[in-house]
Parts: structure tokens; C-alpha cells; sequence
């Protein structure tokens, strides 16, 4: 033996073999490239060979009876099940066997556990981010769901199944055979537990109910004159049109509220300044729906839309499917993460659904008697807060315990030990109720409207939907149309919870829940005279003679378009349907418009910046891709914001928002002299005039340098994207060339939009069309990852495949798998 | 000539069938196995190795990228800086199992070959 030559291969190779193990780098890492391009071990094994089916035979012990699921050339699955639970089973596993490190990963971030498999992130952001979902009690709320939920004997057995269904997929799964994002961040799956299918409901809760402005409302009215503030965040909008149309009658309220005694001295009237900053899901997570009755249509029946605009990530947050049981027969999109089918139709009805926007996290601020927080002022005295410790895990490092107090009020979410994601020091402490904290069985809703058949079954099935508030939109073969808003809502007197409430006595609190009976809600039968159709858009629900306080903040643009449109529309077929839900006229720019041609000094100008306002003035006022009047109009809208409020708001260091773009819209119709219009810093008193035209002149640059980039038009300059749910822009299709916007009904911005649009027309067969913005598969190694991204830019549909049982040879049908027990 | 050829096939075999069953690794093993079997000089050895690996792990890469339309290697090889070119990903695949395979071989050489003084 050659010792040291020996001595030193061997080193050298075991060497390699442990670099090519690990992974390296910071706050990014690399996979451990060994195991990541062996090609029977790593990525390769995900690249799946294109055209290529094989017929599988599953076998799925505790399943009832026979299954069959048919694939189309989309990769969309029909299902065919003997039964309700056998279908969830079913489910399960083609949830995981599509989309198994999404489901996870969705709802991994639900409990706060980012860090465990990412690491603590750059600035501890990850760290951060778990810290505030379990502090504002994700876990727990979940825990309280699932206890709920499995009181229902449906619910309970059909959760089982389906979590019996994601296992049984993983737990033949071979590690070479895992998702491509296991390999890249070198980590594996845990079993499925019904507790996680609870977090992914509650997840969507937070998505859709976790938004407030109380900590940035709260200093503005602080730092702003009383008559300043009511300027700048006025609680309704002139133009808005309510759900329920303007002037419908409500009972006085079931409940009477009694303000807190203190409600000038301790609480609107006192000054509060908040330097915690909270972490909150996007404000445009919104969304449209509408039916239209038979009298609007040229079938003579309902036909019902529906384009709920969330995240555009990829994979998709939803997977299409059919699935027939012997008692209904369903098709629609579904949560890989939950049973049922969440938005769809069967064979008697459709239902869409959008987001209320109702305010249900408040804030408290408590205070402790010492640092240890564990006592705090409470009724006159001072009580014990329980205290948790939460195990943060984080990848590579230690684990980070975190110290949350709960009070009468709710838990500590911001603390001098968590001053959320303020980089400023916070010395005080707020408790926060949330109302989706509360045990509740969402799930309910959906299992019985995969079988409804009539409005009685419609209103029963959502009941007892408490959180996120929601607007369902009905609609039935027998020619009914309807909608709710419908959530248990907390009734609160006037500006209860707009700021941040003082937390030392029990007068603050809720004090009692909106009754269901009392939610909004429209019915529209086949002999109603009335305007023949429901809508909605997350504008405010109602007028103000609606007897409970609804806070502030609703958009209303989307809604007046809408309504505006199915007012004008008769004869109304699917494909007109198409062309209104892709419509990207801005109504916005339309009223705004006027003002700023009236108010611009043209003389000022020369020949090149008189082309661009030629540009926008004589624009169609469609944020179509190609059109550069939107880049125009959002640069010099822009502009003019800053130069209106910007001298006020930037004489405080204390976090603020900016008030609507409505706000300032409406203001300045009302006013040309507006007192904001005024800039402090300067002795001049400035005219409209002088602001519209300066803010022009500033937004030149702006387009000359857009220009220069080639984004000049406006699909470019928007760039919207299906960005992969890691933010890897390699696995995300980037760019796509896609008008419409915030104030559009196709309301697809940068990372969020219409995720997934779908027309229902309830004749005896039904006729549906859908598409969103992904693929069927989450795997970036197959066909069907993207598949419908580009007909979703591109605003086309799909007909949507109900499949019977006799066409199993039809030639629509791809591939098959069999599962029995 | 023939030892070094079967040798190279023995070991890609090995290999495979290792990568069926047991960590990606142990490609080394197999290498070193075969070359303790069938013993060569350092260099050759090396280079049987190096290609075993280089042709199986190039091989079965390019045969999946192929039955894929390069779907997935063009985006991981935009990820690793590889330009987006799957001709670039199956090399740098082969030639990292080729690392490995040649390493192993090697260290079974010099296991066996004597020293010339001792």
C-alpha cells in the first residue's frame, strides 16, 4: 500500500463527499449539490417525462368504496367517488401527489415555523415573521377550529379522510421521489395532520381578515388637527355604491352598545403615539362577484361570475377539479391544504365568493406593572397575565424563545421585547383581539355546498361561517339570486378599534356579535322587479343607515364599474360575461381625469411634455398592455399626492399612511381649495393649478427614464408576475404582458390579481368557463406547471369539463388511476 | 485495455444500482469496490472511475432532460448561474459524479499498488 498517496485520496475523497453534502452560504444556501444533481436522487428525478402517462391502480386502506379519476389534457382531475368522505380521501392524495411542498410550506408559514426550514432571514425578518403569526395566536386559533370542526361528524370524518389521503401518498414517497423544493432547501416532509388543515383555514383568515391601519390611524389622529384628520381619512366615500343598494331599510339594531364612559377623555380625545409596526397581508387582497338574474340574460337564466384576486404565486394557491359522488356532482377550484371544492358549482347552483374587508383586529394597549409582564392594571387593580413560552426553531441555529403574555383582551402581540418590523424602539405593550381567534367550523360551509341545491340549503351552509367575513354570491337553476355578507362580526359603537383602545378596564371591549339574520344581504327571485342582478367588489357593504359601526377603508372603484355595467347590459351571455371580468377600463382615471386637464397650465409646457399630456388626454382610459396613458396618469398622480400631503406628513417621524386615492380624489372635486393643496415649508400660498401643473413637470423625468427602459407602456411598467411562493424569479413566470389594475375589474397588479376567474351559466346544462393564473401540477419540472398562466394574461377562458360517468372514453380523458381499498 | 473498458462498465453499473437503493455517495464505494476487484495503476483507475461516473450521471441526466423538453434544466441553470443551458447542467452533473467516481477509484489503487521502497 502506498500510504500517503492512499492517506491523501481518501481524504481528498471523503473530503469532496462531505462538501458535496452540505449546504453552503449565508442567509441563502445552496443545496448540497451531491444529493441535488445526482441524477437518480436529486432534481433530475422531478424533471417528469413530457407526454408520458401510465394508468395507476392506488390502493387506499380505509376508503369505502371504488374510486376513479380521470385526467384531462390540463392535468384536471374527475373525480368520481362512491361518497362525500371517499371523495375527501381521494382529494387528499391528489392534493398531495400535485402540490405536497405547497400545502406544507402554506401552512408551516400559518404556525409561524419559517425560520425552521429558511433560516432566521436577512435582518431576522423570518425570525420576525414567526414571532408575530404566533404571537397573534395562528397555533391556538387553529387548535380552537379543529376542536370545533371535530365536533361536526362530517367534518370531523371527512378531515380524517382527507389527511389519511395526503398520508397515504407520503408515506410511499421515496426521497428521491419528494418535490423539487425539498431537495433545494434539504429538508422533508412531516405527516398531515387535521391540525394543519385547521392552520390553512386560519392562514386564509389572516390573509383575508389580519388587515388594519389602528397603530398608523392612531398616530395621524395624534399629530393631525381633528378637522386635518377627517380630511384625511373620512369614514365613507361620496361615490361609493354599497353592496346593498343606497336607501334599503334596516331594523334598528338587536344589539344596543354603551360607548365607555371614557370614550373622549381616555380614548378619541387623547393623543397616542405607536411605534410598533405590524405585519399585515396585502390591502388588495380583495375580489369581484356577481350573478345576474334570468331577465339580464339571453338563456333566460342566472349566469354567476366570480374573480377572487389574491397572491399570483406559483404553484397556484388553487387546484381545479370535478368530483361526482352518487349524491352530487361539483366542479370548481379547491385549497390543496383543506377538502372540498371552495369556489364552484354542481348541478342545481354556483356560488362565488369575495373578501367583506370588515375591521376585526383591535388593539389594547396594556400596562404591566413591571418588566417581568407578568401583572397588568386591570379593572382597578392589578391581575396576573398567563404567560407562554414559544420554541422558534431555526435552521442552522438556535432555537429563539419568545416570551408572549395573554390578557383579558387578547395576547401581547407587540411588546419592548417585539417591536414588530419597527426598527424604532417600543416601550409599550398592545394586547390584539381578533376576532378569526374565536373556535368556529368553517368547513361546514363548504361541506354542505358541495351537495346544495336551493336557497334554503345556500343560507343554511353559511350560517355558521364566522371568519374571514365573506360575501357569497348565490345563484340556482331555478332561477334565484342572492348574496350575503356573511361572518360573525363584532358590533361596535362608533370608531371602536379605528385606533388603538385603552386596555385597563372591561369597557373597551366587544361587547357583543352583529347577529347573522342582521348581515347584509339581497334576494333576487324570478318574479323580482328590482335591478336584476348582486354584486360585489369589498365596498362598503351597506349605507350609513346600516345600524352597527363598519369602520373605513373600503375600495370602491371596482364596485362602481360593476354596477354600472350590469345596470347597462341586457341579453347578457358568458362571452360577455369574458369580456366584463377581463375589463381594464379604469374608472378611477375617468373621474380623475377631467380635473387634472381642467387644472394643468398648459402654456408652461414644452412641445415634448405637451405630447405626453396629449398622450393621456386623448387615452381610451383602458389600462390595456400596450397603452402609455396609465404610465402617465400613475407617475403624475403620484407626484401630485406627494406634493399635496408630503410638506404635512413628513414634519412626523411616526409611521403614517397616506390617505385613499379616493380620499384625495373626491377632496379635490369637492375643493379646489383644498387646504392640503397649500405646501407649508413655502410663504406662497399654491393654487391647484400649480400643483396639478408642477407634479406633471416632476413626473417627465419619471416617464423620459421609463422610456429609456422601454417601460413606457403599461403592461411593462406594472410587470406582473406568478412569482414562485419562495421568490425564486427562475421558478416564477415573470413579465406577463397583462393590463388592468387596482381600480380595474381585472385587478391584476404586480404579485396579485384575479387568481382564479370563472363564468357559470345556470341552464340545464350548465355552461363554465374558468382559468388562473398556474398550472395543475406545483412541480417546476413539469408540463403542467404553468399551463394556464399565458390565456390568463392573455384574458382567455377554458370551458370547463363537466365529465358524466359514461364518458370514460371520451377522447378529453388522458390518463386514468384506480383507487380501492 | 480490456480491464480498464470493464472496469468502467462494472462501475457504472455498481453505481447504478447503488443509486437505486442507497445514498448518492456511495457511488464512491462502488468505484472503490470494483477497482479493489480488478486492480489498475492510480492514473488509470482514476480515469476509470472518472468516466463511469461521468458517462452514467451525464448519461441518465441527458436522458432525462430529453423526456422532459429541458423543462426544469433551464430553470435550474439559470439558478446556478449556468446561463439557463441544460447542455451546461448534464456536463456539470457527470463531471461532479465523475469527481466522486474518480476519488474513489483512485483511493482504491493506491490501497493496493506497493510501494516501491519501503
Amino acid at each position: 500500500m502506498r500510504i500517503i498517496p492512499f492517506l491523501l485520496s481518501l481524504i481528498l475523497t471523503t473530503g469532496l463527499i462531505i462538501c458535496l453534502n452540505r449546504q453552503w452560504g449565508g442567509l441563502k444556501k445552496t443545496p448540497p449539490f451531491g444529493q441535488f444533481l445526482s441524477p437518480q436522487h436529486g432534481f433530475w428525478q422531478n424533471a417528469e417525462p413530457v407526454g408520458q402517462h401510465i394508468d395507476e391502480q392506488v390502493s387506499l386502506p380505509g376508503l369505502k368504496g371504488k374510486g376513479d379519476v380521470y385526467f384531462d389534457e390540463n392535468l384536471i382531475p374527475h373525480v368520481f367517488a362512491a361518497s362525500q368522505n371517499d371523495a375527501c380521501y381521494i382529494q387528499g392524495y391528489l392534493h398531495a401527489k400535485f402540490r405536497l411542498w405547497q400545502m406544507e410550506f402554506q401552512t408551516f408559514a400559518a404556525a409561524g415555523r419559517v425560520s425552521e426550514f429558511l433560516g432566521p432571514g436577512p435582518d431576522n425578518n423570518y425570525i420576525k415573521y414567526d414571532r408575530s403569526m404566533r404571537r397573534l395566536g395562528m397555533v391556538t386559533a387553529a387548535r380552537a377550529a379543529l376542536a370545533e370542526m371535530e365536533k361536526d361528524s362530517t367534518v370531523k370524518a371527512d378531515c380524517d379522510a382527507y389527511t389519511a389521503g395526503v398520508n397515504a401518498y407520503t408515506s410511499q414517497l421515496k426521497a428521491s421521489e419528494l418535490p423539487f423544493e425539498y431537495k433545494l432547501l434539504n429538508y422533508s416532509p412531516e405527516p398531515w395532520t387535521n391540525l394543519k388543515t385547521a392552520l390553512f383555514v386560519k392562514y386564509m383568515a389572516y390573509d383575508l381578515a389580519g388587515h388594519d391601519n389602528d397603530f398608523e390611524m392612531t398616530n395621524a389622529r395624534s399629530f393631525f388637527s381633528k378637522e386635518d384628520f377627517a380630511k384625511l381619512y373620512p369614514e365613507t366615500q361620496d361615490s361609493a355604491d354599497p353592496i346593498i343598494p343606497k336607501g334599503t331599510h334596516f331594523q334598528p339594531p338587536a344589539l344596543l352598545l354603551k360607548e365607555p364612559a371614557t370614550v373622549d377623555s381616555l380614548y378619541l380625545g387623547h393623543p397616542m403615539t405607536v411605534t410598533a409596526a405590524e405585519s399585515k397581508p396585502d390591502k388588495d387582497n380583495g375580489s369581484n362577484n356577481w350573478a345576474v338574474s334570468g331577465k339580464k340574460t339571453l338563456s333566460g337564466r342566472p349566469i354567476l361570475c366570480n374573480d377572487p384576486h389574491l397572491s399570483t404565486n406559483l404553484p397556484a394557491i388553487w387546484y381545479q377539479m370535478q368530483i361526482h359522488t352518487p349524491d352530487y356532482n361539483v366542479y370548481g377550484v379547491s385549497f390543496p391544504g383543506a377538502p372540498y371544492v371552495i369556489i364552484g358549482f354542481n348541478d342545481s347552483c354556483a356560488w362565488g365568493i369575495t373578501n367583506a374587508e370588515r375591521d376585526v383586529r383591535d388593539y389594547y394597549s396594556i400596562k404591566f406593572k413591571d418588566e417581568s409582564r407578568q401583572e397588568y392594571w386591570y379593572n382597578g387593580k392589578w391581575v396576573p397575565a398567563e404567560m407562554r413560552v414559544d420554541t422558534i426553531l431555526v435552521k442552522d441555529g438556535l432555537p429563539f424563545y419568545d416570551s408572549v403574555a395573554t390578557t383579558v383582551f387578547g395576547p401581547v402581540m407587540y411588546d419592548p421585547t417585539f417591536p414588530g418590523f419597527s426598527d424604532e424602539t417600543n416601550t409599550r405593550s398592545y394586547a390584539v383581539h381578533w376576532k378569526p381567534a374565536d373556535p368556529s367550523n368553517e368547513l361546514r360551509t363548504f361541506s354542505r355546498f358541495q351537495s346544495m341545491r336551493s336557497y334554503s340549503d345556500y343560507k343554511d351552509a353559511i350560517l355558521t361561517f364566522k371568519s374571514p367575513g365573506q360575501n357569497f354570491a348565490y345563484a340556482d337553476k331555478s332561477g334565484v339570486v342572492a348574496i350575503w355578507q356573511q361572518g360573525e362580526f363584532p358590533a361596535k359603537w362608533k370608531e371602536q378599534g379605528r385606533f388603538v383602545m385603552p386596555g385597563e378596564d372591561s369597557s373597551y371591549l366587544w361587547q357583543g356579535n352583529i347577529k347573522q339574520e342582521e348581515n347584509p344581504t339581497m334576494l333576487l327571485d324570478n318574479d323580482d322587479n328590482g335591478r336584476g342582478f348582486v354584486s360585489s367588489a369589498n365596498q362598503i357593504p351597506v349605507d350609513t343607515t346600516y345600524p352597527y359601526y363598519l369602520g373605513a377603508g373600503y375600495p370602491e372603484y371596482r364596485g362602481l364599474i360593476i354596477n354600472r355595467k350590469l345596470s347597462d347590459m341586457n341579453s347578457i351571455t358568458p362571452a360577455d360575461m369574458m369580456t366584463m371580468q377581463t375589463c381594464n377600463y379604469d374608472i378611477f382615471a375617468e373621474m380623475a381625469r377631467p380635473l387634472l386637464l381642467r387644472n394643468i397650465h398648459e402654456a408652461r409646457l414644452s412641445e415634448d411634455e405637451k405630447n405626453y399630456l396629449n398622450i393621456f388626454r386623448t387615452w381610451n382610459l383602458n389600462d390595456d398592455p400596450n397603452e402609455e396613458g396609465p404610465v402617465i396618469f400613475k407617475y403624475w398622480w403620484n407626484h401630485l399626492t406627494e406634493d399635496i400631503y408630503d410638506d404635512e406628513f413628513s414634519k412626523s417621524s411616526l409611521e403614517m399612511m397616506r390617505p385613499y386615492e379616493s380620499t384625495l380624489l373626491e377632496a379635490l372635486l369637492r375643493d379646489s381649495a383644498y387646504s392640503f393643496i397649500d405646501n407649508i415649508n413655502t410663504a406662497e400660498k399654491e393654487t391647484l393649478q400649480q400643483v396639478v401643473t408642477t407634479a406633471f413637470l416632476q413626473a417627465i423625468p419619471d416617464l423620459v427614464a421609463a422610456a429609456k427602459d422601454d417601460k413606457l407602456t403599461w403592461a411593462k411598467n406594472k410587470d406582473t408576475w406568478a412569482r414562485h411562493l419562495l421568490q425564486i424569479p427562475e421558478l416564477s413566470r415573470t413579465h406577463l404582458p397583462i393590463g388592468g389594475g387596482v381600480h380595474c375589474i381585472n385587478a391584476a397588479k404586480k404579485l396579485h390579481g384575479p387568481s382564479w376567474r370563472m363564468i357559470v351559466q345556470l341552464t340545464d346544462k350548465t355552461e363554465a368557463y374558468g382559468i388562473y393564473p398556474g398550472g395543475q401540477s406545483g412541480n417546476p419540472g413539469s408540463p403542467y406547471y404553468d399551463t394556464f398562466v399565458d390565456k390568463w394574461a392573455a384574458g382567455k377562458y377554458d370551458p370547463l369539463w363537466v365529465m358524466g360517468p359514461e364518458e370514460v372514453k371520451d377522447q378529453r380523458v388522458k390518463w386514468a388511476m384506480h383507487f380501492s381499498n | 485495455m480490456i480491464k480498464f473498458f470493464v472496469s468502467i462498465i462494472l462501475i457504472a453499473l455498481l453505481s447504478f444500482i447503488c443509486g437505486l437503493f442507497l445514498p448518492w455517495w456511495t457511488i464512491a464505494v462502488a468505484a472503490f469496490a470494483v477497482i479493489a476487484l480488478i486492480p489498475q495503476k492510480p492514473l488509470a483507475a482514476f480515469f476509470a472511475g472518472f468516466l463511469a461516473l461521468f458517462l452514467l450521471w451525464g448519461g441518465l441526466a441527458w436522458a432525462i432532460d430529453a423526456a422532459n423538453t429541458s423543462i426544469l434544466s433551464v430553470r435550474v441553470a439559470s439558478m446556478l448561474y449556468l446561463q439557463g443551458s441544460s447542455i451546461l447542467l448534464v456536463l456539470v452533473t457527470g463531471f461532479i459524479g465523475a469527481l466522486v467516481g474518480g476519488g474513489g477509484a483512485i483511493t482504491a489503487s493506491f490501497m493496493l499498488t506497493r510501494g516501491r521502497a519501503r
